[in-house]
Order: C-alpha cells, then sequence, then structure tokens
C-alpha cells in the first residue's frame, strides 16, 4: 500500500462525508426538526381532526370567504340573463386604479386563452392546445360587465370558473377591463 | 528510470479507434430513430374532401366557432361531430337545411318543438348551443365540409398505439446499446490491462535474457521515504497542520449543508411538467399559484384550476408525447388520466362522478417554523419575479429547489436589493426620512429594517 492509495483514501472519505446528503428525492437531516416542524397548523399540513387529515378543504356551507360575496343568480341560462343588466359596484371615480388592476390580473388568467386584446387569440388558442375561445366584440354573444362577471363566477362550456382565484373585487375588476378590451375592439 | 510516455503506442491506438467507432455509432442510430420519426409524422397527409364546401375555410371557422363544445370524434359540451350532416341523414332523416337553421337559431328550434332539437338538447344536459346568426350558408357549407372530410384523426388512437410501441421499442433500444457501449467498453479496458501485463512480462524475460538487473533489487539499501519524512520534524508539523486545516475546512462545508435542502426533488403523485406548462405554454405561474398575489403562503393549485384547461386538453400533442417518453420517461397521457381519477372527471361523458381522491403533493420549499416569510409582500409589494427566487422553473421538467433558502441568502438579497417605493404611499413618508438618514436617492430593503431579527424571527 502506497502513499498514493492512502490519499485518494483519504480524499474519497472525505468527499463520501461531503455529500452525504446524496439522495435528492428526499429531504436532508436537520439539526433540531423540533425548531424546524411547526408546532401549530400551517397551510397545507395534515391534521389528524380532519376528514383524511387534510387541512386544505373548501369553506363549509352556508358560510363565506374573506374576501368574497355571496353571488346573487344561478348557473343558468336565465341567471345569465338577469346578470346581463348587472352593474359593476366599484367606485367608478377609482376606475383608472380598478382597470390597473384589471388589466394584471387579465394578463394573468384571461390572456393566456382570451388573448392580450380579448381577441380570442391567446398563446394556448395559437399553440391549438385550445380551440373556439371567442372575441369579446363577438356580436351575438353581447358581452355586458355582468354577462363577463357571471362568466367568471361560474365559467361557461369548457371554460372553468375563475371563484377560487380572484375575489369578488377583483373578479370586477376584471370584468371592467373586459369591457374596455371590448370597446376597443368594436371601435 | 526512464519515463516511457509512449510504452505501448499499438494497443492504445487501437483502443482509440474503438472507442472512436463506439461513439459514432450510437450518432448513428439515434439518426436512425429521428428519420423514422420523421417519416412516420409526414406520412399523415389529409385527405381531401368530396363535399361541395372548402374544408380548409371550414377548419378555421369551426375552431374559431365550434370547437370550444365539439370535437370531431369526442364528446365535450356538444355531440361529436364527425360525419355530421350523413348521420343525421341517415339516422334522422334530416337534410343540410335542418343544420342551417339549427346552428343559426338552435334555441328557436328547441321552443318550437322540433323532436331531435330537443331531443340533443336534452341528451346533454340542455346546455344551450349559442345561436350563430353571423354564419352564412357558405360559411356553414365549409364547416360541414370539414366535417365530413375523412378526419384525420383515427391519428390520435394509431399515433398512440405506433408511437408507444415505437418510443418503448426506442427506449429498451437505447438502454440495449447503453449496455453494449458499457460492455466494449469494460472489454477494451480489460484487453488493455490484459496486453499490458504480457508486455511487461515479455520486457522482463527480456532483461533477465540480456543480463539486466532490475533497479528495485539493487536500491535495496536505501532509507525507506517514511523514515526520512518522520525525521524531517519541520515537514510533519507542516503537513500535520495542512491535514488539519484541510479536514477541518471539509467539517465546516459538512456541518453548514445539513438542513439546507437546495437541490431538494421529491417524486410527485402527479408528474407535472413545469417545462411545459410555465416554458412552452407560458402560463403565469399566479395563474395557477394564485394565492402568492395575497396570502402568507404560495397555494398549490386546488384541481379545478388544472381542470380550466384539462377539460379540453385530454391528451398532449403526438410530438410532447414522444419527447415525455424518450427524454423522461413519462406517459403524460397517463399523467392527465390520474388528474381525472383525482378530480373525479368521466371523460368519457364529460361529467364530474363526485368521486374525489386527494392529490398528496409534496411541499419542496420548507422554511423552517423560527423564520417568517410571506409572498404576497415580495411578489405584490415589492413586484419580484418567482424566478429570482425559484430559479428558471419553467426550464423544469421536475421541480425542485432553486436557492438554498438560509438566512444568509435572504440577508444578502435584502442587502442589494432596493425597495419598491414608486406607487406605494406607505413607504413615502418613512422613505423620505430614512434617505435623507442614510444620504442615498433608493433605500435598499436592508436599510428599510429588513435585516432586523425581529422582522422574520418572532
Amino acid at each position: 500500500m502506497n502513499s498514493f492509495s492512502k490519499i485518494s483514501i483519504v480524499f474519497a472519505s472525505m468527499f463520501l462525508l461531503v455529500s452525504c446528503w446524496g439522495d435528492k428525492q428526499e429531504p436532508n437531516y436537520q439539526y433540531m426538526p423540533n425548531m424546524y416542524e411547526a408546532a401549530g397548523y400551517e397551510a397545507y399540513s395534515e391534521v389528524d381532526f380532519l376528514p383524511n387529515g387534510q387541512e386544505a378543504m373548501v369553506p363549509p356551507d352556508h358560510t363565506v370567504p374573506r374576501g368574497w360575496l355571496p353571488y346573487p343568480y344561478e348557473n343558468t341560462i336565465e341567471g345569465k340573463e338577469m346578470a346581463r343588466v348587472m352593474k359593476s359596484p366599484l367606485d367608478s371615480l377609482n376606475s383608472e386604479k380598478n382597470l390597473a388592476e384589471g388589466a394584471q390580473l387579465y394578463t394573468i388568467y384571461c390572456a393566456i386563452c382570451h388573448g392580450d386584446k380579448g381577441d380570442g387569440q391567446g398563446t394556448l388558442v395559437k399553440r391549438e392546445k385550445i380551440l373556439g375561445v371567442p372575441s369579446y366584440a363577438d356580436a351575438a354573444r353581447n358581452v355586458t360587465v355582468g354577462t363577463a362577471m357571471h362568466t367568471i363566477q361560474y365559467g361557461l362550456n369548457s371554460m372553468g370558473s375563475y371563484a377560487s382565484q380572484m375575489n369578488t373585487e377583483e373578479m370586477w375588476q376584471v370584468s371592467e377591463y373586459v369591457m374596455t378590451l371590448k370597446q376597443d375592439l368594436t371601435k | 528510470m526512464k519515463k516511457v510516455p509512449y510504452r505501448h503506442p499499438i494497443s492504445k491506438i487501437l483502443g482509440v479507434t474503438v472507442l472512436f467507432f463506439l461513439l459514432l455509432s450510437t450518432s448513428i442510430f439515434a439518426q436512425e430513430d429521428a428519420s423514422a420519426e420523421a417519416d412516420s409524422g409526414s406520412g399523415q397527409t389529409e385527405a381531401a374532401a368530396e363535399t361541395d364546401g372548402d374544408p380548409a375555410a371550414g377548419k378555421a371557422l369551426f375552431n374559431q366557432n365550434c370547437a370550444a363544445c365539439h370535437a370531431l370524434n369526442r364528446k365535450m359540451t356538444g355531440p361529436a361531430l364527425a360525419n355530421v350532416e350523413s348521420r343525421l341523414a341517415e339516422d334522422e332523416g334530416l337534410d343540410r337545411e335542418w343544420l342551417y337553421r339549427w346552428i343559426k337559431n338552435s334555441p328557436g328550434m328547441i321552443s318550437s318543438g322540433d323532436a331531435y332539437a330537443n331531443k340533443v338538447y336534452n341528451e346533454f344536459n340542455q346546455a344551450a348551443m349559442t345561436a350563430f346568426p353571423t354564419l352564412s350558408n357558405a360559411d356553414i357549407d365549409n364547416i360541414l365540409a370539414y366535417t365530413a372530410a375523412p378526419p384525420s384523426t383515427p391519428k390520435p388512437d394509431e399515433a398512440s398505439a405506433t408511437g408507444g410501441g415505437q418510443s418503448a421499442g426506442g427506449g429498451s433500444g437505447s438502454g440495449v446499446s447503453n449496455e453494449l457501449i458499457l460492455g466494449a467498453l469494460v472489454l477494451v479496458f480489460g484487453l488493455l490491462v490484459v496486453m499490458l501485463i504480457l508486455v511487461n512480462r515479455t520486457l522482463r524475460r527480456i532483461a533477465e535474457a540480456n543480463g539486466v538487473v532490475l533497479e528495485k533489487e539493487v536500491g535495496e539499501k536505501r532509507k525507506p521515504l517514511w523514515k526520512a519524512f518522520v525525521d524531517n520534524q519541520f515537514l510533519v508539523l507542516v503537513s500535520v497542520i495542512f491535514l488539519l486545516l484541510g479536514s477541518a475546512y471539509f467539517a465546516y462545508g459538512w456541518m453548514m449543508q445539513v438542513g439546507v435542502d437546495q437541490g431538494y426533488e421529491p417524486i410527485q403523485p402527479i408528474h407535472y411538467s413545469h417545462r411545459i406548462h410555465a416554458g412552452d405554454n407560458k402560463i403565469e405561474c399566479k395563474y395557477c399559484h394564485s394565492s402568492a398575489r395575497v396570502s402568507k403562503t404560495s397555494g398549490i393549485p386546488s384541481l379545478n384550476v388544472c381542470m380550466n384547461c384539462h377539460k379540453s386538453i385530454y391528451q398532449v400533442s403526438d410530438e410532447t408525447l414522444a419527447e415525455g417518453k424518450q427524454e423522461y420517461g413519462v406517459d403524460y397521457n397517463q399523467e392527465i388520466k390520474k388528474l381525472y381519477a383525482a378530480v373525479g372527471w368521466d371523460d368519457q361523458n364529460q361529467k364530474y362522478t363526485g368521486d374525489t381522491k386527494p392529490v398528496e403533493w409534496v411541499r419542496i420549499h420548507n422554511l423552517p417554523d423560527f423564520a417568517y416569510f410571506n409572498h404576497s409582500q415580495h411578489v405584490s409589494v415589492a413586484g419580484i419575479q418567482c424566478q429570482e427566487c425559484h430559479g428558471p422553473v419553467e426550464e423544469m421538467e421536475i421541480m425542485s429547489q432553486y436557492s438554498p433558502l438560509t438566512m444568509g441568502w435572504c440577508i444578502n438579497c435584502h442587502r442589494e436589493t432596493n425597495v419598491k417605493v414608486e406607487g406605494n404611499e406607505y413607504y413615502e413618508k418613512i422613505h423620505e426620512e430614512l434617505s435623507k438618514k442614510y444620504g442615498v436617492e433608493q433605500l435598499t430593503a436592508a436599510q428599510m429594517g429588513g435585516l432586523e431579527c425581529g422582522k422574520c424571527h418572532y
């Protein structure tokens, strides 16, 4: 056994020590796990007193989540017609700020299908992943701020509901922004 | 002893040539695979239609107006429309005139009591079809021509079957060739070793025959190296210090990485590719992680958010499927099926069954309980891009922790990043006073108090 092999053994053992956390699919060791793990309930954690131990649940019936208001109309054709005449409850004096917020939210949630201009040419449509997204200017649909809100609330045909991603105020902001897009399109 | 740079040139050249050819051979195989794929891809050409409309124009109209609810060979919100005209003519005795009326004013036909109109309406959960008064008869002719054009859609089944076979073959093929290469390499090295031994032995024999005495036997009387080393006290001291410092360095490095999960990439219950969603399709991070805007936690999307798109996208494109199988060994379509099973979506009947199974995602970024971090403060107030901390997520096929999430890492960013004060009245006064105090134009997060212990630890 010469010195070279000795040195290489030392280096190999060092390397093993350093790369101790080899399996990246398991979390690393911790010094004091009881300081790392929360004693209280954390978002998405598992707790034993809930069904399935699951903390992430839908709100119980007859309760209103914070930030959301009960929506008055049902998810039917009649409900949509009644929603058509709804007016936006947002403060019209503040409309510039609301539209700016709406534009941001629109870019996040809607533009991927409906396109930045609302012409139904979003990235997913251009890549032919989702088809048949109408333009807001479509005369037969006659989009109003009320129907936009109704559609965001419940979804329509292949479109899903966005009420879980935006609260009531944000949905109205997006609806108002949709109307400005429609105006620009029909100009 | 003399240094001999090329002792066995022949064997070396031989080995190198074998290696070289082996390397070449893999690329040759790869090219074969690729060309086979290209062939199968170009083989699918769309057949022309025999009806009197223009199927190409019809396709555009169909995608624009109908595809939200109808597919050719698959039930969606509305019925499948492949060969709808001949189907209606044969089964129901309805002519094109009926279709014109239906498409232009379906609610009117339902209320007028048309038998088949009501039947379809009730069959599809009374989902009213939008009236299309703007479509002309010629437009409808085009759409019908498109639906009647021998659809290029035995494609999905056929392609997935052949694609599956192909890529499965490709997968095992690449496995075999990998093993072959490894085996060949082992063989080559074995040969080299054998040659070396043989040559060494022959040389020894020649030396013995020629009466040359090897050095080893001559230099017997010399002082062993280790004894010389021990005698040299200074050298011993230096090497001990060096060894101690070196091991301290490694020990420190090892201890510092305990509790740091950088690079952690657990296996998730559903193989979700951020590369495809955020990279290829450019979906905003906040589309799915919407609560990052407004809450401490950047939420894991509930499955209804997945279904916003995957109600329509029930399978990936053929190229994506092949890519997934070859490069990542994942059948993306099966992963979508896992989603459907979890959310209780019956794809055949386009209905929710109500039978749901929660998906147990494995959380990757875990801050220790003693450190407070709020997403909304960083995402909405500071306007930091998600990638700043989470790395190039849009390129990650398997999500992993990009940043160390250590305190030093947090503090470094707080020292370097200026507070975004524009359009934020909350910061106006404090920014004015503090920037005067520090004599700077722009305050960093650290100067705003971002280094105080109590900001994150309490």
